[in-house]
């Protein structure tokens, strides 16, 4: 068995050389798409992996918890059942990488010149390190120092928009749990930089105790947000949390509280298949014709082997052989190539002139292609598979020839 | 080309009628693919761009220079309902109303939320927003100046209101003093846009006015032109109109909505790397098929060269056969792809867990293919051109051949 394997491999091999043009149109044709479905996969996997980093960071966190009715109503009614400090009791030593509580609210801040509605954070900086982005996107003024601290960060844009700036004050208006209108004066502190319009007009952050003094629910949060190892793999946390916390609850994954980048890297599953799938039949029909033709040209050739006693099995065995060197070879350099196309551009290619469209993609302004060696598998797999099926019927028919027919009938 | 050659490379074509069929099967996968694409993007463009200006921005505004950037209650059109009526009358369009705009603390009895207000001409509004006619609950609101509200539908549950309920406002007037005011709720409407039904309110333009201490300024004056091709000379004609005093502009959809365009540009940039490598795989499919074509014929060949044929005529022959593969192709591809177009135009064409991606460009979860004469031949006109290019090598081949060598070849 082992050395028909060996001779099988070595005629197909020869065979494909015997008329070497078409085999190299072939590899060449295999080879350009093999590399369009890798490159254009690993880009689409850098937008989409950008996108949820993104999309985590502004949540943020990997797994959350609120009271059940927060997403419903995000105000301060909505507070978490258990304290600041037994949730802390509860989560500490449970060995979370990391994890920290906020007052998540809806509030307006004013300027003396404008007023504008935004989410108020109260955070507590230390607990949010490896959590929130905002530690990284500090651009004018200083970071928040503890959860006690009373100054405000704000977005460049809403900075802009309020025509204020560090060092300036500011009145952040907000309700209480009995929806008494509490109002107070922030100075700010600080302004962040995220590229992102959305997120820079949307929120505003203090620290964790001065938001709870201000909205009188001093111990109380809205929020717990927990941060894993990997965001594609948060099941466990979320069933980890859960155990953690009291039954009333809502304990969810990111991709639940933000069902858009949730249903983006699905579709993004999909989409790579489809993509896969689409080439493979534009390059299916050239194989198969690869084939049929090689066929052909050693009709008596194959007459005389089967004559000479070989089983049809055996004629089968070589052209499917035959067919999948020539995929494989295809698929080598197509995925060396798109390897060699993706390495210079990792630091970024700068897709600015179209950044606003790619926000409202929720990406951002420089796309990092991403080669996943996962989907480097599923194309190579995929191609194989499919060329092996496709390459079946022409094999069968070379393996089910009449000797004597194919032996009299002239090239 | 005379007839006879046509008839030589039809007959020539089908010598091996397994390879053409596949080949054929190529080139018409590829169109059949490439027509129901484009046909897909232009129906969801066109779309996107309607359902995106249809709620508020409308296709030009008038606004003061820098109002765009920076918002302020300050940066105003004078005298908006004034300049409104004018450019009615000058553009001779219906569909131009002011609106002023600025953000607010909403308050019901449970709930407070910050909003964006807009002060909206309540008889002109319908005409350049498609937000009063997607009323959920109550009314739209009543001409004339009355205390009252329309609010987005998230909004609305979120501040736990409805129609009849008060809501007060507390804000910051265009003089810098505090804007406060009590108003009942008249409607709620429901556009499927999140980020509008979350944080949008409209009240009446004069109790705006009142309210944030206006003096009959405004902050926009919206213009609907007939149809988005008509943007440009209503643009021109509409700053001709304004007084010339005023530091006012004319902002056209693409200004006022930088995204749209930059994501359709940034989509039809990812599908024609699609539609690119497609046609590059046809045209090797067809390279192989015509090179072999050519180098089983050698022998052939050379007792035609002997004969006395010229090279050129030969070659004229092999690219005839690619033109008929090629042509063949084009109709069968166009054909098929304008049928299962019109199938998916009718029925609809949906991906699953398409609906949450749509939403945010502001598309329904089904989509309508349209077909049009471009749709139909663009991709299979350029499949066409690469069919003939891949033709040219193994036609020119031709014209080294040793006519002597030739006809020797095996």
């Amino acid at each position: 068995m082992n050395r028909l394997a060996v001779i099988v491999a070595r005629l197909a091999w020869r065979n494909l050389w015997r008329n070497y043009r078409r085999t190299l149109i072939m590899i060449s044709a295999v080879t350009v798409g093999a590399w369009a479905i890798i490159f254009m996969t690993a880009l689409m996997r850098g937008m989409v992996n950008d996108m949820v980093r993104d999309g985590i960071e502004s949540l943020p966190g990997h797994v959350q918890a609120h009271n059940p009715g927060f997403r419903d109503d995000p105000s301060v009614a909505s507070l978490l059942s258990s304290g600041d400090a037994e949730i802390a009791a509860r989560l500490d030593g449970a060995g979370l990488r990391a994890w920290a509580t906020r007052v998540n609210v809806p509030a307006v801040v004013s300027s003396e010149r404008a007023t504008r509605g935004v989410t108020l954070i109260g955070i507590d900086p230390l607990g949010e390190r490896g959590l929130s982005f905002l530690a990284d996107a500090m651009a004018d003024g200083r970071a928040l120092r503890d959860a006690d601290d009373d100054g405000l960060v704000l977005g460049r844009k809403l900075l802009a928009e309020l025509e204020t700036e560090v060092g300036k004050r500011v009145v952040v208006m907000s309700q209480d749990p009995a929806n008494e209108i509490v109002d107070r004066g922030f100075r700010v502190g600080g302004g962040f930089d995220t590229g992102l319009d959305q997120l820079e007009e949307a929120m505003v952050f203090t620290g964790k105790h001065a938001a709870q003094a201000l909205l009188g629910i001093e111990g109380r949060v809205t929020e717990l947000a927990v941060l894993g190892n990997d965001f594609r793999a948060v099941d466990g946390l979320v069933a980890q949390v859960r155990a953690l916390l009291p039954e009333d609850t809502e304990v969810l994954p990111w991709y639940e509280l933000d069902r858009y980048i949730g249903a983006m890297l699905d579709v993004m599953d999909g989409f790579v298949l489809v993509w896969i799938v689409v080439i493979f039949i534009a390059l299916s029909f050239g194989v198969v014709n690869t084939l049929v033709m090689a066929i052909f040209e050693r009709t008596r050739e194959i007459g005389l082997m089967l004559a000479l006693g070989m089983r049809p099995s055996g004629i089968l065995l070589q052209v499917v052989c035959e067919s999948l060197i020539l995929l494989a070879i295809g698929l080598a350099l197509g995925t060396g190539l798109a390897w060699a196309t993706v390495l210079p551009l990792r630091g970024g290619i700068d897709i600015s002139s179209v950044a606003r469209g790619m926000e409202m993609f929720g990406a951002g302004s420089t796309l990092y292609p991403e080669l996943l060696w996962r989907d480097v598998r599923l194309a190579v797999g995929v191609v194989l598979l499919l060329g092996f099926v496709a390459s079946l019927p022409p094999a069968w028919r070379a393996s089910r020839y009449r000797p004597v027919e194919a032996l009299t009938r002239s090239a | 080309m005379t007839g006879l050659g046509l008839r030589l490379a039809w007959r020539n074509l089908w010598r091996h009628p397994r390879r053409t069929v596949l080949t054929l099967a190529a080139i018409a996968f590829s169109n059949v693919l490439l027509v129901f694409m484009i046909s897909l993007q232009v129906g969801t463009y066109g779309l996107m761009i309607d359902n995106s200006l249809q709620a508020l921005t409308g296709h030009l505004q008038v606004q003061a220079d820098g109002w765009l950037d920076d918002h302020r209650l300050q940066q105003v059109v004078p005298d908006g309902a004034a300049l409104a009526a004018d450019l009615r009358a000058g553009l001779g369009l219906a569909a131009v109303s002011q609106r002023a705009v600025a953000h607010a603390l909403l308050s019901s009895e449970e709930r407070s939320y910050g909003a964006q207000l807009l002060g909206v001409d309540p008889e002109r509004e319908p005409l350049v927003s498609s937000l009063p006619g997607l009323l959920r609950d109550g009314r739209w609101l009543a001409n004339g100046g009355a205390a009252e509200i329309v609010l987005g539908s998230a909004l609305a549950r979120n501040l736990r209101v409805a129609p009849g309920d008060r809501v007060t406002l507390l804000g910051s007037a265009r003089d810098g003093s505090f804007a406060a005011s009590i108003t009942t709720v008249a409607g709620v409407f429901d556009s499927g846009i999140a980020g509008i039904d979350r944080g949008i309110a409209m009240l009446p333009f004069d109790y705006f006015g009142e309210t944030f201490a206006m003096r009959g300024a405004a902050h926009q004056v919206v213009i609907v032109t007939p149809a988005l091709e008509h943007v440009p000379e209503y643009e021109w004609r509409a700053e001709a109109l304004l007084p010339a005093s005023a530091n006012l502009v004319v902002l056209d959809w693409d200004v006022l909505q930088p995204g749209l365009k930059q994501a359709i540009r940034a989509d039809i940039g990812s599908a024609f790397f699609v539609y690119a490598v497609l046609v590059v795989l046809v045209a090797f499919s067809v390279l192989n098929t015509q090179l072999m074509s050519v180098l089983e014929r050698t022998k052939e060949f050379g007792i035609h060269l002997a004969l006395g044929i010229s090279p050129g005529r030969l070659g004229n022959i092999v690219l005839t056969e690619s033109a008929l593969l090629g042509g063949l192709g084009l109709l069968l591809g166009m054909l098929l792809g304008a049928a299962v177009t019109a199938w998916f135009g009718v029925r609809g064409f949906a991906y699953p867990g398409m609906e949450e991606l749509a939403a945010s460009f502001n598309l329904p979860a089904v989509f309508y293919p349209q077909l049009n004469l471009v749709s139909v031949t663009a991709g299979p006109g350029v499949v066409f051109v690469f069919t003939l290019l891949a033709a040219l090598y193994p036609a020119l081949r031709l014209h080294w051949l040793e006519p002597v060598a030739a006809m020797r070849a095996a």
